[in-house]
Protein backbone atom coordinates (compact mmCIF):
# COMPACT_ATOMS: atom_id res chain seq x y z
CA UNK A 1 0.00 0.00 0.00
CA UNK A 2 1.41 3.23 -0.92
CA UNK A 3 1.14 6.11 1.02
CA UNK A 4 -0.45 9.41 -0.23
CA UNK A 5 0.00 12.47 1.06
CA UNK A 6 -3.44 13.81 2.15
CA UNK A 7 -4.07 16.73 -0.59
CA UNK A 8 -6.65 19.22 0.15
CA UNK A 9 -9.67 19.37 -1.95
CA UNK A 10 -9.64 22.54 -3.76
CA UNK A 11 -12.41 24.44 -2.28
CA UNK A 12 -12.49 27.26 -4.70
CA UNK A 13 -15.85 26.56 -6.82
CA UNK A 14 -18.02 25.98 -3.52
CA UNK A 15 -18.28 29.46 -3.56
CA UNK A 16 -19.28 29.69 -7.74
CA UNK A 17 -21.79 26.64 -6.52
CA UNK A 18 -23.41 28.81 -3.53
CA UNK A 19 -23.92 32.03 -5.98
CA UNK A 20 -25.66 29.36 -8.14
CA UNK A 21 -28.03 28.56 -5.52
CA UNK A 22 -28.44 32.15 -4.97
CA UNK A 23 -28.86 33.51 -8.37
CA UNK A 24 -31.18 30.46 -8.56
CA UNK A 25 -33.49 31.26 -5.59
CA UNK A 26 -33.43 34.86 -6.54
CA UNK A 27 -35.10 34.17 -9.99
CA UNK A 28 -37.60 31.66 -8.85
CA UNK A 29 -38.84 33.58 -5.70
CA UNK A 30 -40.78 37.11 -5.49
CA UNK A 31 -40.37 39.12 -2.76
CA UNK A 32 -44.28 39.97 -2.99
CA UNK A 33 -45.28 42.17 0.16
CA UNK A 34 -48.35 42.43 0.96
CA UNK A 35 -48.72 46.01 1.21
CA UNK A 36 -51.94 48.11 -0.05
CA UNK A 37 -54.46 50.19 1.23
CA UNK A 38 -56.94 48.57 3.65
CA UNK A 39 -60.59 48.49 3.09
CA UNK A 40 -63.18 47.23 5.13
CA UNK A 41 -66.92 46.71 2.59
CA UNK A 42 -70.03 47.38 3.61
CA UNK A 43 -72.28 44.07 4.56
CA UNK A 44 -75.18 43.59 2.00
CA UNK A 45 -78.03 44.97 4.13
CA UNK A 46 -81.99 45.22 2.61
CA UNK A 47 -82.70 48.65 1.39
CA UNK A 48 -84.09 51.18 3.66
CA UNK A 49 -87.54 52.15 2.98
CA UNK A 50 -86.94 55.98 4.16
CA UNK A 51 -83.18 56.56 4.25
CA UNK A 52 -82.14 59.41 6.79
CA UNK A 53 -81.90 62.84 5.43
CA UNK A 54 -78.30 63.61 5.79
CA UNK A 55 -77.32 67.40 5.46
CA UNK A 56 -75.58 68.50 2.32
CA UNK A 57 -73.03 70.28 3.95
CA UNK A 58 -72.06 67.06 6.40
CA UNK A 59 -70.91 65.17 2.69
CA UNK A 60 -67.91 65.78 1.39
CA UNK A 61 -69.33 64.33 -2.11
CA UNK A 62 -66.21 63.27 -4.92
CA UNK A 63 -67.30 62.07 -7.78
CA UNK A 64 -65.07 60.62 -10.69
CA UNK A 65 -65.87 60.04 -14.43
CA UNK A 66 -65.04 57.49 -17.04
CA UNK A 67 -62.43 59.98 -17.85
CA UNK A 68 -60.95 60.40 -14.85
CA UNK A 69 -61.67 63.31 -14.05
CA UNK A 70 -62.78 64.75 -10.74
CA UNK A 71 -66.21 66.46 -9.30
CA UNK A 72 -65.64 67.32 -5.95
CA UNK A 73 -68.67 69.45 -4.42
CA UNK A 74 -69.86 70.20 -7.94
CA UNK A 75 -66.63 71.28 -8.76
CA UNK A 76 -63.92 70.10 -11.05
CA UNK A 77 -60.90 69.35 -9.02
CA UNK A 78 -57.18 68.46 -9.81
CA UNK A 79 -56.39 65.29 -7.62
CA UNK A 80 -53.22 67.04 -6.58
CA UNK A 81 -55.75 69.39 -4.23
CA UNK A 82 -57.76 66.66 -3.51
CA UNK A 83 -56.19 65.67 -0.14
CA UNK A 84 -55.92 69.48 0.90
CA UNK A 85 -59.87 69.71 0.51
CA UNK A 86 -60.81 66.99 2.01
CA UNK A 87 -58.13 68.00 4.93
CA UNK A 88 -60.21 71.23 4.82
CA UNK A 89 -63.77 69.22 5.18
CA UNK A 90 -62.63 67.67 8.02
CA UNK A 91 -61.52 70.60 9.89
CA UNK A 92 -62.79 73.56 8.35
CA UNK A 93 -64.84 74.27 11.68
CA UNK A 94 -61.76 73.64 14.15
CA UNK A 95 -61.27 70.76 16.14
CA UNK A 96 -60.50 72.78 19.43
CA UNK A 97 -56.94 71.65 19.65
CA UNK A 98 -54.81 71.90 16.64
CA UNK A 99 -57.16 74.01 14.81
CA UNK A 100 -59.11 76.59 17.10
CA UNK A 101 -62.87 76.58 16.96
CA UNK A 102 -63.78 79.26 14.45
CA UNK A 103 -67.07 81.15 13.62
CA UNK A 104 -68.47 78.03 11.55
CA UNK A 105 -67.95 78.20 7.32
CA UNK A 106 -70.44 77.64 5.34
CA UNK A 107 -71.04 74.29 3.90
CA UNK A 108 -68.54 72.57 6.16
CA UNK A 109 -69.69 70.03 8.80
CA UNK A 110 -69.84 71.99 12.44
CA UNK A 111 -67.85 69.96 15.03
CA UNK A 112 -69.77 70.06 17.90
CA UNK A 113 -67.69 70.71 21.63
CA UNK A 114 -67.21 67.76 24.01
CA UNK A 115 -66.48 69.10 27.05
CA UNK A 116 -64.84 67.59 29.98
CA UNK A 117 -67.97 68.82 32.41
CA UNK A 118 -70.94 67.46 30.36
CA UNK A 119 -68.94 64.31 29.39
CA UNK A 120 -68.96 63.21 32.98
CA UNK A 121 -71.98 64.24 34.02
CA UNK A 122 -73.37 61.89 30.78
CA UNK A 123 -70.96 59.00 31.89
CA UNK A 124 -72.80 59.18 35.13
CA UNK A 125 -76.10 59.45 34.17
CA UNK A 126 -75.69 56.15 31.47
CA UNK A 127 -73.91 54.53 33.94
CA UNK A 128 -76.77 54.74 36.87
CA UNK A 129 -79.50 54.44 33.96
CA UNK A 130 -77.46 51.01 33.31
CA UNK A 131 -77.31 50.43 37.12
CA UNK A 132 -81.01 50.51 37.43
CA UNK A 133 -82.36 49.36 34.29
CA UNK A 134 -84.97 46.76 34.27
CA UNK A 135 -85.07 44.81 30.93
CA UNK A 136 -81.54 43.28 29.57
CA UNK A 137 -83.19 45.34 25.92
CA UNK A 138 -83.08 48.60 28.15
CA UNK A 139 -79.73 47.33 29.45
CA UNK A 140 -78.21 46.73 25.92
CA UNK A 141 -79.13 50.12 24.98
CA UNK A 142 -77.93 52.06 27.89
CA UNK A 143 -74.52 50.30 27.61
CA UNK A 144 -73.65 51.05 23.90
CA UNK A 145 -74.26 54.76 25.00
CA UNK A 146 -72.51 54.27 28.09
CA UNK A 147 -69.67 52.60 25.96
CA UNK A 148 -69.37 56.02 23.61
CA UNK A 149 -69.16 58.61 26.17
CA UNK A 150 -66.48 56.67 27.98
CA UNK A 151 -64.53 56.74 24.81
CA UNK A 152 -65.46 60.50 24.69
CA UNK A 153 -64.23 60.58 28.50
CA UNK A 154 -61.04 58.44 27.27
CA UNK A 155 -59.93 61.31 24.72
CA UNK A 156 -60.25 64.01 26.59
CA UNK A 157 -58.39 62.80 29.31
CA UNK A 158 -55.36 62.57 26.97
CA UNK A 159 -55.92 65.28 25.27
CA UNK A 160 -56.15 67.24 28.43
CA UNK A 161 -58.18 69.60 26.55
CA UNK A 162 -62.27 69.85 25.50
CA UNK A 163 -62.54 69.13 21.54
CA UNK A 164 -64.84 69.79 18.65
CA UNK A 165 -65.86 65.97 17.16
CA UNK A 166 -67.55 65.63 13.89
CA UNK A 167 -71.06 64.95 13.62
CA UNK A 168 -71.85 61.09 13.19
CA UNK A 169 -73.38 61.91 9.75
CA UNK A 170 -70.53 63.55 8.52
CA UNK A 171 -68.84 61.32 5.68
CA UNK A 172 -66.98 61.75 3.06
CA UNK A 173 -68.63 60.11 -0.27
CA UNK A 174 -66.96 58.89 -3.46
CA UNK A 175 -68.70 57.53 -6.61
CA UNK A 176 -66.82 56.48 -9.58
CA UNK A 177 -67.89 55.47 -13.16
CA UNK A 178 -67.64 51.71 -14.60
CA UNK A 179 -65.33 53.09 -17.06
CA UNK A 180 -63.12 55.10 -14.15
CA UNK A 181 -59.66 53.84 -14.44
CA UNK A 182 -58.45 51.36 -11.75
CA UNK A 183 -55.67 53.88 -11.04
CA UNK A 184 -57.34 56.59 -11.02
CA UNK A 185 -59.63 54.91 -8.26
CA UNK A 186 -56.82 53.70 -6.34
CA UNK A 187 -55.55 57.52 -6.18
CA UNK A 188 -58.64 59.13 -5.40
CA UNK A 189 -58.44 56.02 -1.94
CA UNK A 190 -55.52 56.98 -1.76
CA UNK A 191 -55.64 60.79 -1.19
CA UNK A 192 -58.75 60.57 0.94
CA UNK A 193 -56.83 58.68 3.46
CA UNK A 194 -53.74 60.37 2.72
CA UNK A 195 -55.94 63.49 4.61
CA UNK A 196 -57.11 61.53 7.22
CA UNK A 197 -53.61 60.15 7.77
CA UNK A 198 -51.92 63.77 7.77
CA UNK A 199 -54.44 65.02 10.22
CA UNK A 200 -53.98 62.29 12.55
CA UNK A 201 -50.22 62.62 12.20
CA UNK A 202 -50.11 65.91 13.28
CA UNK A 203 -52.34 65.58 16.32
CA UNK A 204 -50.49 62.39 17.16
CA UNK A 205 -46.97 64.36 17.25
CA UNK A 206 -48.35 67.53 19.30
CA UNK A 207 -50.02 65.01 21.78
CA UNK A 208 -47.94 61.93 22.23
CA UNK A 209 -44.22 62.67 20.23
CA UNK A 210 -44.23 60.43 17.57
CA UNK A 211 -46.21 59.41 14.16
CA UNK A 212 -49.56 57.42 13.54
CA UNK A 213 -47.91 55.18 12.22
CA UNK A 214 -45.20 54.62 14.86
CA UNK A 215 -48.53 54.53 17.81
CA UNK A 216 -50.00 51.58 15.49
CA UNK A 217 -46.78 50.13 15.48
CA UNK A 218 -46.24 50.51 19.28
CA UNK A 219 -49.83 49.29 20.20
CA UNK A 220 -49.63 46.16 17.79
CA UNK A 221 -46.30 44.98 19.77
CA UNK A 222 -46.79 46.22 22.95
CA UNK A 223 -50.56 44.96 23.40
CA UNK A 224 -50.63 44.71 27.27
CA UNK A 225 -49.90 48.62 27.49
CA UNK A 226 -53.64 50.40 27.87
CA UNK A 227 -52.47 53.54 27.12
CA UNK A 228 -51.90 52.88 23.22
CA UNK A 229 -54.40 51.19 22.77
CA UNK A 230 -56.40 54.32 24.28
CA UNK A 231 -53.76 56.94 22.74
CA UNK A 232 -55.56 55.57 19.16
CA UNK A 233 -59.05 55.56 19.83
CA UNK A 234 -58.14 59.55 21.27
CA UNK A 235 -56.59 60.24 17.38
CA UNK A 236 -59.81 58.46 16.10
CA UNK A 237 -62.05 60.18 17.91
CA UNK A 238 -60.83 63.25 16.87
CA UNK A 239 -60.59 62.21 13.31
CA UNK A 240 -62.47 59.19 12.40
CA UNK A 241 -62.31 57.47 8.99
CA UNK A 242 -65.27 58.30 7.32
CA UNK A 243 -65.04 57.19 3.51
CA UNK A 244 -67.86 55.69 1.63
CA UNK A 245 -68.67 54.57 -1.40
CA UNK A 246 -71.72 55.11 -3.57
CA UNK A 247 -72.48 52.60 -5.64
CA UNK A 248 -70.98 53.04 -9.44
CA UNK A 249 -72.43 54.43 -12.22
CA UNK A 250 -72.64 53.49 -15.88
CA UNK A 251 -72.46 56.20 -18.10
CA UNK A 252 -70.90 54.70 -20.86
CA UNK A 253 -73.58 55.61 -23.49
CA UNK A 254 -73.03 59.30 -22.76
CA UNK A 255 -69.58 59.25 -24.17
CA UNK A 256 -70.32 58.09 -27.59
CA UNK B 1 12.28 55.00 -2.47
CA UNK B 2 15.61 53.15 -2.93
CA UNK B 3 15.27 52.50 0.56
CA UNK B 4 12.14 50.80 0.15
CA UNK B 5 12.71 49.49 -3.35
CA UNK B 6 15.52 47.28 -3.92
CA UNK B 7 16.25 44.43 -1.12
CA UNK B 8 13.81 42.60 0.40
CA UNK B 9 10.80 42.06 -1.96
CA UNK B 10 7.74 40.28 -0.35
CA UNK B 11 5.57 37.89 -1.77
CA UNK B 12 1.77 39.32 -1.32
CA UNK B 13 -0.22 35.83 -0.53
CA UNK B 14 -2.85 35.39 -2.21
CA UNK B 15 -6.37 36.22 -0.64
CA UNK B 16 -8.28 33.40 0.89
CA UNK B 17 -11.39 32.42 -0.31
CA UNK B 18 -11.72 30.07 2.23
CA UNK B 19 -14.49 32.08 3.64
CA UNK B 20 -16.48 33.12 0.40
CA UNK B 21 -18.68 30.09 0.22
CA UNK B 22 -19.73 30.60 3.69
CA UNK B 23 -20.55 34.75 3.24
CA UNK B 24 -22.68 33.33 0.06
CA UNK B 25 -24.29 30.38 1.85
CA UNK B 26 -25.53 33.14 4.11
CA UNK B 27 -26.59 35.46 2.12
CA UNK B 28 -28.95 32.42 0.42
CA UNK B 29 -30.06 31.55 3.71
CA UNK B 30 -30.80 34.92 4.02
CA UNK B 31 -33.18 35.01 1.39
CA UNK B 32 -34.61 32.20 1.44
CA UNK B 33 -35.88 32.52 4.93
CA UNK B 34 -37.19 36.58 3.75
CA UNK B 35 -38.37 35.34 0.31
CA UNK B 36 -41.39 33.17 -0.39
CA UNK B 37 -41.72 30.76 -3.60
CA UNK B 38 -44.07 31.67 -6.14
CA UNK B 39 -47.42 29.00 -5.62
CA UNK B 40 -48.91 29.86 -8.52
CA UNK B 41 -49.06 31.06 -12.04
CA UNK B 42 -49.11 34.37 -13.00
CA UNK B 43 -51.71 33.93 -15.78
CA UNK B 44 -52.23 37.66 -16.05
CA UNK B 45 -50.33 40.56 -16.14
CA UNK B 46 -50.36 43.17 -13.36
CA UNK B 47 -48.92 46.53 -12.94
CA UNK B 48 -50.10 47.46 -9.38
CA UNK B 49 -50.36 50.96 -9.33
CA UNK B 50 -48.91 53.37 -6.44
CA UNK B 51 -49.78 54.80 -3.15
CA UNK B 52 -48.90 56.27 -0.49
CA UNK B 53 -51.34 55.62 2.35
CA UNK B 54 -50.06 51.71 2.21
CA UNK B 55 -50.73 49.18 5.11
CA UNK B 56 -49.05 45.99 5.56
CA UNK B 57 -50.89 42.53 6.63
CA UNK B 58 -48.78 40.57 8.82
CA UNK B 59 -50.09 37.04 8.54
CA UNK B 60 -49.55 35.76 5.29
CA UNK B 61 -51.64 32.38 5.34
CA UNK B 62 -55.29 34.53 5.99
CA UNK B 63 -54.45 36.01 2.81
CA UNK B 64 -56.32 34.93 -0.55
CA UNK B 65 -55.34 36.44 -3.69
CA UNK B 66 -57.49 37.44 -6.64
CA UNK B 67 -55.53 38.68 -9.81
CA UNK B 68 -57.07 40.65 -12.45
CA UNK B 69 -55.68 42.17 -15.69
CA UNK B 70 -54.88 41.69 -19.35
CA UNK B 71 -53.98 37.53 -20.18
CA UNK B 72 -50.54 37.18 -20.44
CA UNK B 73 -51.31 34.33 -23.27
CA UNK B 74 -52.91 37.16 -25.78
CA UNK B 75 -52.94 34.97 -28.56
CA UNK B 76 -54.80 32.80 -27.23
CA UNK B 77 -56.92 35.02 -24.75
CA UNK B 78 -57.15 38.28 -26.27
CA UNK B 79 -56.25 41.22 -23.96
CA UNK B 80 -59.38 42.46 -22.52
CA UNK B 81 -58.53 42.24 -18.47
CA UNK B 82 -59.56 38.96 -16.81
CA UNK B 83 -59.80 37.31 -13.29
CA UNK B 84 -57.71 35.17 -12.17
CA UNK B 85 -58.71 32.90 -9.04
CA UNK B 86 -55.91 30.25 -7.79
CA UNK B 87 -54.45 28.75 -11.34
CA UNK B 88 -57.38 29.60 -13.33
CA UNK B 89 -59.42 32.22 -15.10
CA UNK B 90 -62.98 32.61 -13.82
CA UNK B 91 -65.90 35.35 -14.12
CA UNK B 92 -67.34 37.09 -11.01
CA UNK B 93 -69.81 34.68 -10.62
CA UNK B 94 -67.33 32.23 -9.69
CA UNK B 95 -66.16 34.32 -6.90
CA UNK B 96 -68.53 33.23 -4.13
CA UNK B 97 -67.79 29.52 -4.29
CA UNK B 98 -64.00 30.17 -4.41
CA UNK B 99 -64.22 32.30 -1.14
CA UNK B 100 -66.47 29.39 0.78
CA UNK B 101 -63.40 27.06 -0.81
CA UNK B 102 -60.62 29.13 0.60
CA UNK B 103 -62.57 29.99 3.95
CA UNK B 104 -62.41 26.13 4.64
CA UNK B 105 -58.55 26.10 4.22
CA UNK B 106 -58.35 28.25 7.06
CA UNK B 107 -58.63 27.20 11.12
CA UNK B 108 -62.52 27.73 12.28
CA UNK B 109 -61.34 30.14 14.72
CA UNK B 110 -59.64 32.28 11.72
CA UNK B 111 -61.94 31.96 8.77
CA UNK B 112 -63.44 35.49 10.24
CA UNK B 113 -60.06 36.78 9.74
CA UNK B 114 -59.87 36.55 5.99
CA UNK B 115 -58.26 38.74 3.97
CA UNK B 116 -58.87 39.33 0.29
CA UNK B 117 -56.05 40.68 -1.48
CA UNK B 118 -56.98 42.33 -5.14
CA UNK B 119 -53.94 42.66 -7.65
CA UNK B 120 -55.18 44.64 -10.10
CA UNK B 121 -53.42 45.92 -12.96
CA UNK B 122 -53.48 49.61 -13.08
CA UNK B 123 -55.17 50.69 -16.57
CA UNK B 124 -58.68 48.08 -16.29
CA UNK B 125 -61.74 49.64 -15.72
CA UNK B 126 -63.67 49.74 -12.56
CA UNK B 127 -66.67 47.93 -13.99
CA UNK B 128 -64.59 44.85 -13.40
CA UNK B 129 -63.63 45.08 -9.88
CA UNK B 130 -66.46 46.99 -8.90
CA UNK B 131 -68.26 42.92 -9.82
CA UNK B 132 -66.05 41.22 -8.26
CA UNK B 133 -66.51 43.88 -5.03
CA UNK B 134 -69.96 43.00 -5.66
CA UNK B 135 -69.51 39.06 -5.25
CA UNK B 136 -67.43 39.35 -2.46
CA UNK B 137 -70.05 41.15 -0.50
CA UNK B 138 -72.20 38.59 -1.32
CA UNK B 139 -70.07 36.05 -0.01
CA UNK B 140 -69.24 38.02 3.08
CA UNK B 141 -65.60 38.39 3.03
CA UNK B 142 -65.48 42.12 3.34
CA UNK B 143 -61.73 42.86 4.30
CA UNK B 144 -60.29 44.08 1.45
CA UNK B 145 -56.61 44.91 0.85
CA UNK B 146 -55.67 46.76 -2.77
CA UNK B 147 -52.47 45.98 -3.80
CA UNK B 148 -50.15 48.42 -4.45
CA UNK B 149 -46.62 49.39 -4.53
CA UNK B 150 -45.33 52.62 -2.06
CA UNK B 151 -44.65 55.83 -2.79
CA UNK B 152 -44.08 59.27 -1.14
CA UNK B 153 -46.49 60.93 0.00
CA UNK B 154 -47.65 63.98 -2.84
CA UNK B 155 -47.05 67.71 -1.99
CA UNK B 156 -44.64 66.89 1.03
Amino acid sequence: MSRRALTEINAGSMADIAFLLLIFWLVTTTIDSDEGIQRQLPPIVPPVENPPVVKERNVYVVLVNGKDQLLVEGEIMDINKLKEGAKEFLVANGDGILYPARPEIEKFPIRALVSKTEVDQKVADFQSFYDNAATDNEKDGFESQLKQWKKKQIAIKHLKVDYYELPSSALISMQNDNNTSYNMYIQVQNELQAAVNELRDELTEAKFNMTYDELKTRYERERSNPNYEEWLQTIRAVYPQRVSEAEPKDASNLYN
Amino acid sequence: MAKFGGKIKKEMGAISTASLPDIVFMLLFFFMVATVLRTEDEKVKVMKPEASEVEKLEKKHLIKYINIGPPQDKERYGSNPVIQLNDNFATAADIQTWVDQERLTLADAEQSQMWVSLKVDQDTKMKVVTDVKQELRQANALKLLYSTNTRDRTGN
